[in-house]
């Protein structure tokens, strides 16, 4: 199921008309691009399995380079205790063999020439660089101090630091070692590299000759060091990446196996509620996803009940109304005859008589409209109030409707008056508007305000919608009724005696015939000056409407909604 | 046309209803205003007791025992175009079809005044009268002979009930008007007011499938939108039709 799911939205998303290559991979890109905010909304998966690997590659990079920071420290500091332990043993034996040569054999140039060609043997065969400068004692003068360095190696490598710390020692006899970091700077004579990280260390040598102080400094290059953490990085980084490929995997297999079956469950989720109640989720296993499908098939199956449950009492409902109907307007219609028999006949009775036919008909009359608004009521009631929709020009429905209405207007002397600027045509089920405007004018007559009062009806067609407002002069709406006006037997002041012989249905049902369409119903009134009632339909059906052509309102009045 | 028509002295009324209260109403008041009264009970029983008695007019209940009143209304239609009012607890468009498609050329609803069930019990007896002006109307490819009754085309008779002739006379007598649903309730039904337009739509649908070469493209009765009716150009005969009495 879930399968052929997949496969029918990987079609649903194909390009549709094939266009150049370039084109159409560029403008693939471009929706790639605009949809990953989309995506990355869409796909928990995506989220986890981003998270989950950026978090690890905190701590991979955090951890490699702790791990980084303590080799090399660990490898420098053991190259500097053997740089040191080194120098120190060099300038001891040159010392020693100084010594051992004598005070007088040689001028002070030849000896210093001779020691530094020894160190720079030694320096050469050991694999580091010796500078020897001399004499640094503090009455030494800087012009008479000559240098002597391995071939190629730039005497700026000494640091000036050290060499003003070795020269701190030039007058006492010195037999350790100062030391620090330095780069090794080489002139174009060494081979590569020009210029590498170096251990350089200080010591002294008094020379015989002259007993000067000598400074005597090493240069151990960390070239191997620097070529081992080279490759360690690469070795870190590497197996860093591959670790992060592998959580990325890993959390992929594992979301997968919890996200497959949430997807599953969200496309049945998704059939149920376009109506397929009968699709269930295939149960497998019995941890959390299979408890999952279980509980969420035991939901349906509830679901489900339920739905056919109300299905079945609608139809019951509706049945039921429509047996009340037959069952009630049989005997209805033959009391209904019998009483015009009766009332036809009164003029022959005696008056007691007479007088009863006449409540009997007159009550009858009433007791019918009743029960047909309660039979219509029922019907929305029961979702079977259907619309038969034609094109109808709600002018011709009005006129219409109030010169039926004529009858009740003349007895209450109302006058009626209707407006419009041309023809409304709109697609309606003329019998439901008609009956919604004889509602709405009945209404108004009979709260006009009494003899002399006036009513006016004005329609009005913009290019979405029709309206029809009904509007009288009498005693208008409390502020807070314009809502209850449509509620079932609802009466404004309920001390008030009944005046017309309407059920107390009637703007109930205009408000359920109005909804049917999809148009609206509203009310206006204030105390003293009247009430307004609005009638707005889509021109076509089935239209959403957005506004009306027709102000429900005088003027800027507040404005009750009631649909 | 209406008005002018002929009556019979003691018009037969078939009363097809299950209610004995309100068969037997029904009775009493017919006989009262001068009918002849015949109540069936059963639906099953009524196309016999029609046949016996060939009545004027069928007075015919939706739900009844034995047969529903609407199969009761195919079987009568099948074999005469006898004015059928259906009588019907509901006002549901789809029962009120259903009726009417039956064949019914009427349906009034319970509960109903007895005048009004009168009235549309005269109007349904007020066969259209011969007019003596006009012998004869041409209204699409068919001809119409007034005074025999008959719509013919090409010398085949076709077999229309009594309201269906009527509408279809009204059309082609004034074929360059357009005649609103209202006005041919009044003029074929003759209902002054407050009758439903749906009769209509139903009958103009029965009509067509019989004398339309295709009803789904009617040419002979053409619907103007938003309007109503009017009969379709007729062809060649333009000089044939009637104009006397009709200004």
């Amino acid at each position: 199921m879930a399968a052929r799911a997949e496969s029918a939205d990987r079609t649903g998303s194909a390009p549709r008309n094939p266009s150049s290559a370039p084109a159409r991979l560029a403008s693939a890109l471009r929706r790639g691009v605009a949809d990953i905010p989309q995506f990355w909304r869409r796909s928990l998966r995506t989220r986890v399995v981003v998270s989950i690997v950026a978090l690890s590659a905190i701590v991979v990079g955090t951890v490699g380079l702790l791990v980084m920071r303590q080799l090399s420290d660990g490898l420098a500091h053991s190259r500097v205790t053997s740089s040191v332990g080194e120098a120190i043993s060099e300038t001891t034996s040159a010392q020693r063999s100084l010594g051992a040569s004598g005070g007088n054999a040689f001028d002070p140039g030849t000896q210093l020439g001779q020691l530094a060609e020894t160190l720079v043997a030694r320096g050469d065969a050991r694999g580091y660089d010796v500078l020897v400068r001399g004499p640094i004692g503090p009455d030494a003068n800087a012009a008479s101090q000559g240098v002597r360095t391995t071939p190629g190696l730039v005497p700026t490598s000494v640091p000036q630091r050290l060499q003003k710390d070795i020269a701190t020692h030039a007058d006492a006899p010195f037999t350790g070692a100062l030391w620090t970091y330095t780069r090794m700077r080489l002139d174009a004579s060494r081979p590569v590299p020009r210029a590498a990280p170096a251990v350089a260390v200080g010591t002294t040598v008094v020379l015989p000759t002259d007993g000067e102080t000598y400074a005597v400094y090493y240069l151990f290059p960390m070239t191997d060091e620097l070529t081992t953490l080279h490759l360690l990085r690469r070795v870190l980084l590497t197996s860093g990446l591959l670790l992060l490929l592998l959580v990325a995997g890993v959390t992929w297999l594992v979301t997968r196996q919890v996200i497959t079956p949430v997807r599953l469950a969200r496309r049945v989720a998704e059939r149920i509620a376009a109506g397929r109640l009968e699709e269930r989720m295939h149960v497998r296993g019995e941890d959390d996803i299979g408890r999952l499908a279980t509980s969420f098939n035991q939901m349906a199956d509830e679901l489900q009940r339920q739905i056919r449950q109300l299905v079945d009492l609608s139809r019951v409902q509706r049945r039921f109304v429509s047996d009340v109907s037959h069952e009630l307007r049989t005997p209805l219609t033959t009391v209904r005859m019998a009483a015009d028999v009766l009332h036809d006949a009164r003029d022959s009775f005696d008056p007691v008589t007479a007088r009863s036919a006449e409540l009997l008909h007159t009550e009858l009359d009433r007791f019918e409209n009743l029960l047909t608004d309660l039979l219509e009521i029922s019907r929305f009631d029961a979702g079977a109030a259907a619309l038969e929709l034609s094109g109808t020009d709600l002018v011709d429905a009005v006129r219409h409707t109030v010169t039926a209405a004529a009858p009740l207007a003349d007895k209450r002397g109302v006058e009626v008056e209707v407006t419009s600027d041309g023809p409304v045509v709109a697609e309606v089920d003329p019998r439901r508007v008609e009956r919604i405007v004889r509602n709405l004018v009945t209404n108004a007559i009979d709260h006009a305000g009494g003899p002399g009062a006036r009513v006016e009806v004005h329609l009005a067609a913009d290019e979405d919608a029709v309206a029809v407002v009904v509007r009288d002069y009498g005693v208008g709406l409390e502020p807070g009724q314009q809502a209850m006006v449509f509620n079932r037997f609802w009466r404004a002041d309920p001390a008030r005696a009944r005046t017309s012989g309407g059920t107390g249905l009637g703007l109930a049902i205009a408000l359920e015939d109005a909804r049917l369409h999809g148009g609206w119903l509203q009310a206006w009134g204030a105390p003293g000056e009247g009430a307004s009632f609005r009638l707005t339909l889509p021109r076509r059906a089935g239209d959403a409407l957005k506004h009306s052509p027709l102000p429900l309102a005088p003027e800027a009045a507040g404005v009750g909604e009631a649909s | 046309m209406s008005g002018t028509g002929t009556y019979p002295s003691h018009p037969r009324v078939l009363v097809v209803d299950d209610d004995p209260a309100l068969a037997e109403m029904l009775g009493l008041v017919l006989r009262n205003e001068g009918f002849e009264a015949l109540v069936v009970e059963r639906g099953d029983e009524a196309l016999t007791a029609f046949r016996e008695s060939r009545p004027d007019v069928v007075l015919l209940d939706v739900m009844l025992p034995g047969k529903n009143g609407i199969a009761v209304c195919q079987e009568i239609r099948a074999e005469s175009g006898t004015p059928i009012v259906m009588l019907t607890a509901r006002g549901d468009t789809i029962d009120v079809v259903a009726g009417l498609e039956a064949g019914a050329d009427d349906y009034i609803v319970k509960p109903f005044k007895p005048k009004e069930l009168l009235a549309r019990i005269r109007a349904r007896l007020r066969t259209s009268a011969p007019q003596p002006e006009a012998e004869e109307v041409r209204i699409g490819d068919l001809r119409i002979d007034i005074v025999g009754h008959q719509v013919i085309r090409n010398g085949r008779p076709i077999s229309l009930t009594p309201l269906e002739f009527d509408l279809l006379v009204c059309l082609a007598r004034r074929p360059r008007q357009v005649f609103s649903r209202e006005v041919l309730l009044e003029q074929v039904w003759g209902y002054r007011h407050a009758a439903d337009t749906r009769l209509v739509n139903v009958h103009v649908q029965r009509l067509r499938a019989k004398i339309e070469h295709d009803p789904e493209n009617p040419a002979i009765v053409v619907t103007v939108r938003g309007v109503g009716y009017k009969a379709g150009p007729t062809p060649d005969a333009d000089a044939e039709t009637p104009g006397g009495g009709q200004s």
